[in-house]
């Protein structure tokens, strides 16, 4: 299967053979559906955000409990995000380098996450290690909590973000082929030296689009994280679910300041995103001939 | 590498590489896996199975789930259909055409992607309400969005249009154009070019996108809960019911409809990778 997100946009070929007429009606009805459904609640987040002045809107992001959500969605992020770095680099070397029984099974089963509602995995790792869950009574016996705390989150935002590097990386280092790798052994490099010198200056720009898209994931995720959290404030309460909880009580400036933090995260997501795509090439045709998994 | 040959042979076919770390990087790939996906995935099954078919079908019988089942699936259902067209138009206009901005229209795309659900949820109502920017001008000519089934389509559609514009847009910037300037020099016209050239040839990828809407759609939450309005029988998503089973602490209610949401998206998928199997195979190519 592709990637779902592939983003490549190759030159214009020009179709001599449509009216001027019909181009113009085209391109002017696309942006305008493009205005009104995508920029238009984006500028409505900061419009929202800034409705009564910069004061109350620094205000609301210096509260105490908006800073403690900042600063836990990041510490999710930061150990959700290199753990999937770390597994979709050996998930791809695996399956781009060697060939072995159930490699296809292997490939589908990857994309699972993708198709599995946030909810419904939230509500699998409950039942995983929830009290009444596999392991929950274990857990409580040695005092460990994973659900409705910090790790559940963790788990969650690990488990939204699961395909998105290895899904970058296996169709890219599929292309790519193994020759260089090769040759580093024949010379008689070892296998930290080949990874080192070979194999990761080859896939840098593949291996950081995938890595921007599972962090800019991790930061934002909702569903997953809202059913394992507990809203705790302060504790268990990441900057999406702070959004959720400042929106329903009703303290809208708060909730849209907040929310004005993600969707600069989003927005800047974007730019790298086609920064890289510019610079490096990743996500433009050359390799679409080998897209074949 | 000191694994025996017969063992290297049942596990490593055809190929055996001269490169490194086959056995740990497949090795961690696994175990992860099954830690993360596996073992909740066989978790989640047998907590829905555990008092018998029965109580299962029971529990994803009541009234209140399948009205959440029905407006789940025909708003996902509309959704994708909207993301279809409005999909293709954009694709189209990215592939074909040069103007100003175009690479910012490209990389706008990807909003719905990169805009938490949560944010794009409460942005959407407060621009539909009766008092936002656009629901003011709907609601006094009887066009409710906010609260109603609409809303949840508006949603969902917001979080799927990308789906449709990945799949589409490569295809048709491959698409060579001399067959349609052959079309249009015979005296094809603009509708007769994309009926019968445009249309048949991107079909299959914008089906691909259509599913893949269809199935994010309905497994959707974070950006459909602010509009929906979350009226049992009207306005409720399966999703939603998921959670206010689970708050209820009905554990096997809560896991029946999660495994029967999981069960349409994994039918969805794995008729998705039939369909590009099978065009794969009729084309030539290696699979």
């Amino acid at each position: 299967m592709k990637s779902l997100v592939q983003p490549r946009i190759g030159p214009v070929r020009r179709s001599s053979h449509t009216t001027t007429m019909t181009r113009v009606f085209l391109v002017v009805a696309a942006l305008s559906f493009v205005a009104l459904f995508l920029v238009l609640p984006l500028v409505a987040v900061f419009a929202q955000a800034f409705a009564h002045g910069w004061r109350i809107y620094v205000d609301a992001i210096r509260q105490k409990d908006v800073l403690a959500a900042l600063h836990l969605t990041l510490l999710v992020a930061a150990i959700a995000v290199p753990l999937n770095v770390v597994f979709g680099i050996a998930a791809s070397w695996a399956i781009t380098r060697f060939d072995f029984i159930g490699k296809n099974l292997l490939v589908s089963l990857i994309d699972i996450p993708l198709a599995v509602s946030p909810v419904v995995a939230g509500l699998m790792y409950i039942e995983l290690f929830g009290l009444h869950g596999w392991l929950g009574p274990w857990l409580s016996q040695h005092n460990l909590r994973i659900v409705f705390a910090v790790p559940g989150l963790v788990l969650a935002t690990i488990f939204v973000t699961f395909p998105f590097v290895a899904r970058e990386l296996i169709p890219f280092m599929q292309a790519q082929g193994s020759d260089e790798e090769e040759a580093a052994v024949v010379l008689g490099a070892g296998g930290w030296s080949i990874f080192w010198r070979v194999t990761l200056p080859n896939i840098k720009w593949a291996l950081l689009y995938g890595t921007i898209l599972a962090a800019s994931r991790s930061i934002g995720e909702f569903g997953a994280v809202s059913v394992l959290s507990g809203h705790i404030r302060g504790r268990t309460v990441t900057l999406p679910l702070e959004v959720e909880m400042l929106y329903n009580e009703y303290n809208f400036t708060a909730a849209f300041a907040a929310a004005s933090l993600l969707s600069l995260a989003a927005v800047i997501t974007l730019i790298v995103k086609k920064a890289i795509e510019l610079i490096s090439g990743v996500h433009t045709p050359p390799y679409k001939e080998d897209f074949a998994e | 590498m000191a694994r025996r040959p017969a063992v290297r042979s049942l596990i490593q076919l055809k190929r055996s590489s001269p490169l490194p770390g086959f056995r740990f990087s497949l090795g961690f790939t696994w175990l992860y896996l099954t830690l993360i996906v596996l073992l909740p995935l066989a978790a989640i099954i047998t907590r829905s199975l555990r008092g018998g078919s029965a109580q299962f079908l029971h529990a994803i019988s009541t009234p209140r789930v399948e009205a959440a089942f029905r407006v789940t699936l025909a708003s996902a259902l509309l959704a994708s259909a909207v993301a279809a067209v409005f999909g293709f138009l954009v694709a189209w206009v990215l592939a074909r055409y040069n103007f100003p901005g175009r690479r910012i229209v490209d990389a706008l795309i990807d909003l719905p992607f990169a805009l938490p659900t949560a944010v794009a949820g409460i942005s959407l109502t407060s621009l539909y309400s009766e008092k936002g920017w656009i629901g003011r001008f709907l609601d006094p000519r009887g066009i409710h969005v906010a609260f109603t089934q609409t809303g949840i389509v508006l949603a969902m559609s917001f979080v799927s249009l990308p789906f449709v514009v990945r799949s589409v847009q490569p295809v048709l910037e491959e698409i060579d154009t001399a067959m349609e300037e052959a079309a249009a020099s015979l005296g094809a016209n603009d509708w007769q070019v994309f009926a019968r050239i445009l249309a048949p040839v991107s079909l299959p990828a914008l089906v691909t996108g259509a599913a893949l809407a269809f199935a994010r759609a309905a497994g959707e939450y974070g950006s459909v809960i602010f509009i929906a309005g979350n009226m049992p029988m009207k306005t409720e998503i399966a999703a939603l019911l998921v959670v206010t089973k689970l708050e209820e602490y009905d554990y096997t209610g809560a896991s029946a409809i999660a495994v029967a949401m999981l069960a349409l998206s994994f039918v969805v998928m794995l008729s998705l990778n039939l369909l590009q199997w099978r065009l794969q195979r009729k084309e030539g190519k290696r699979i």
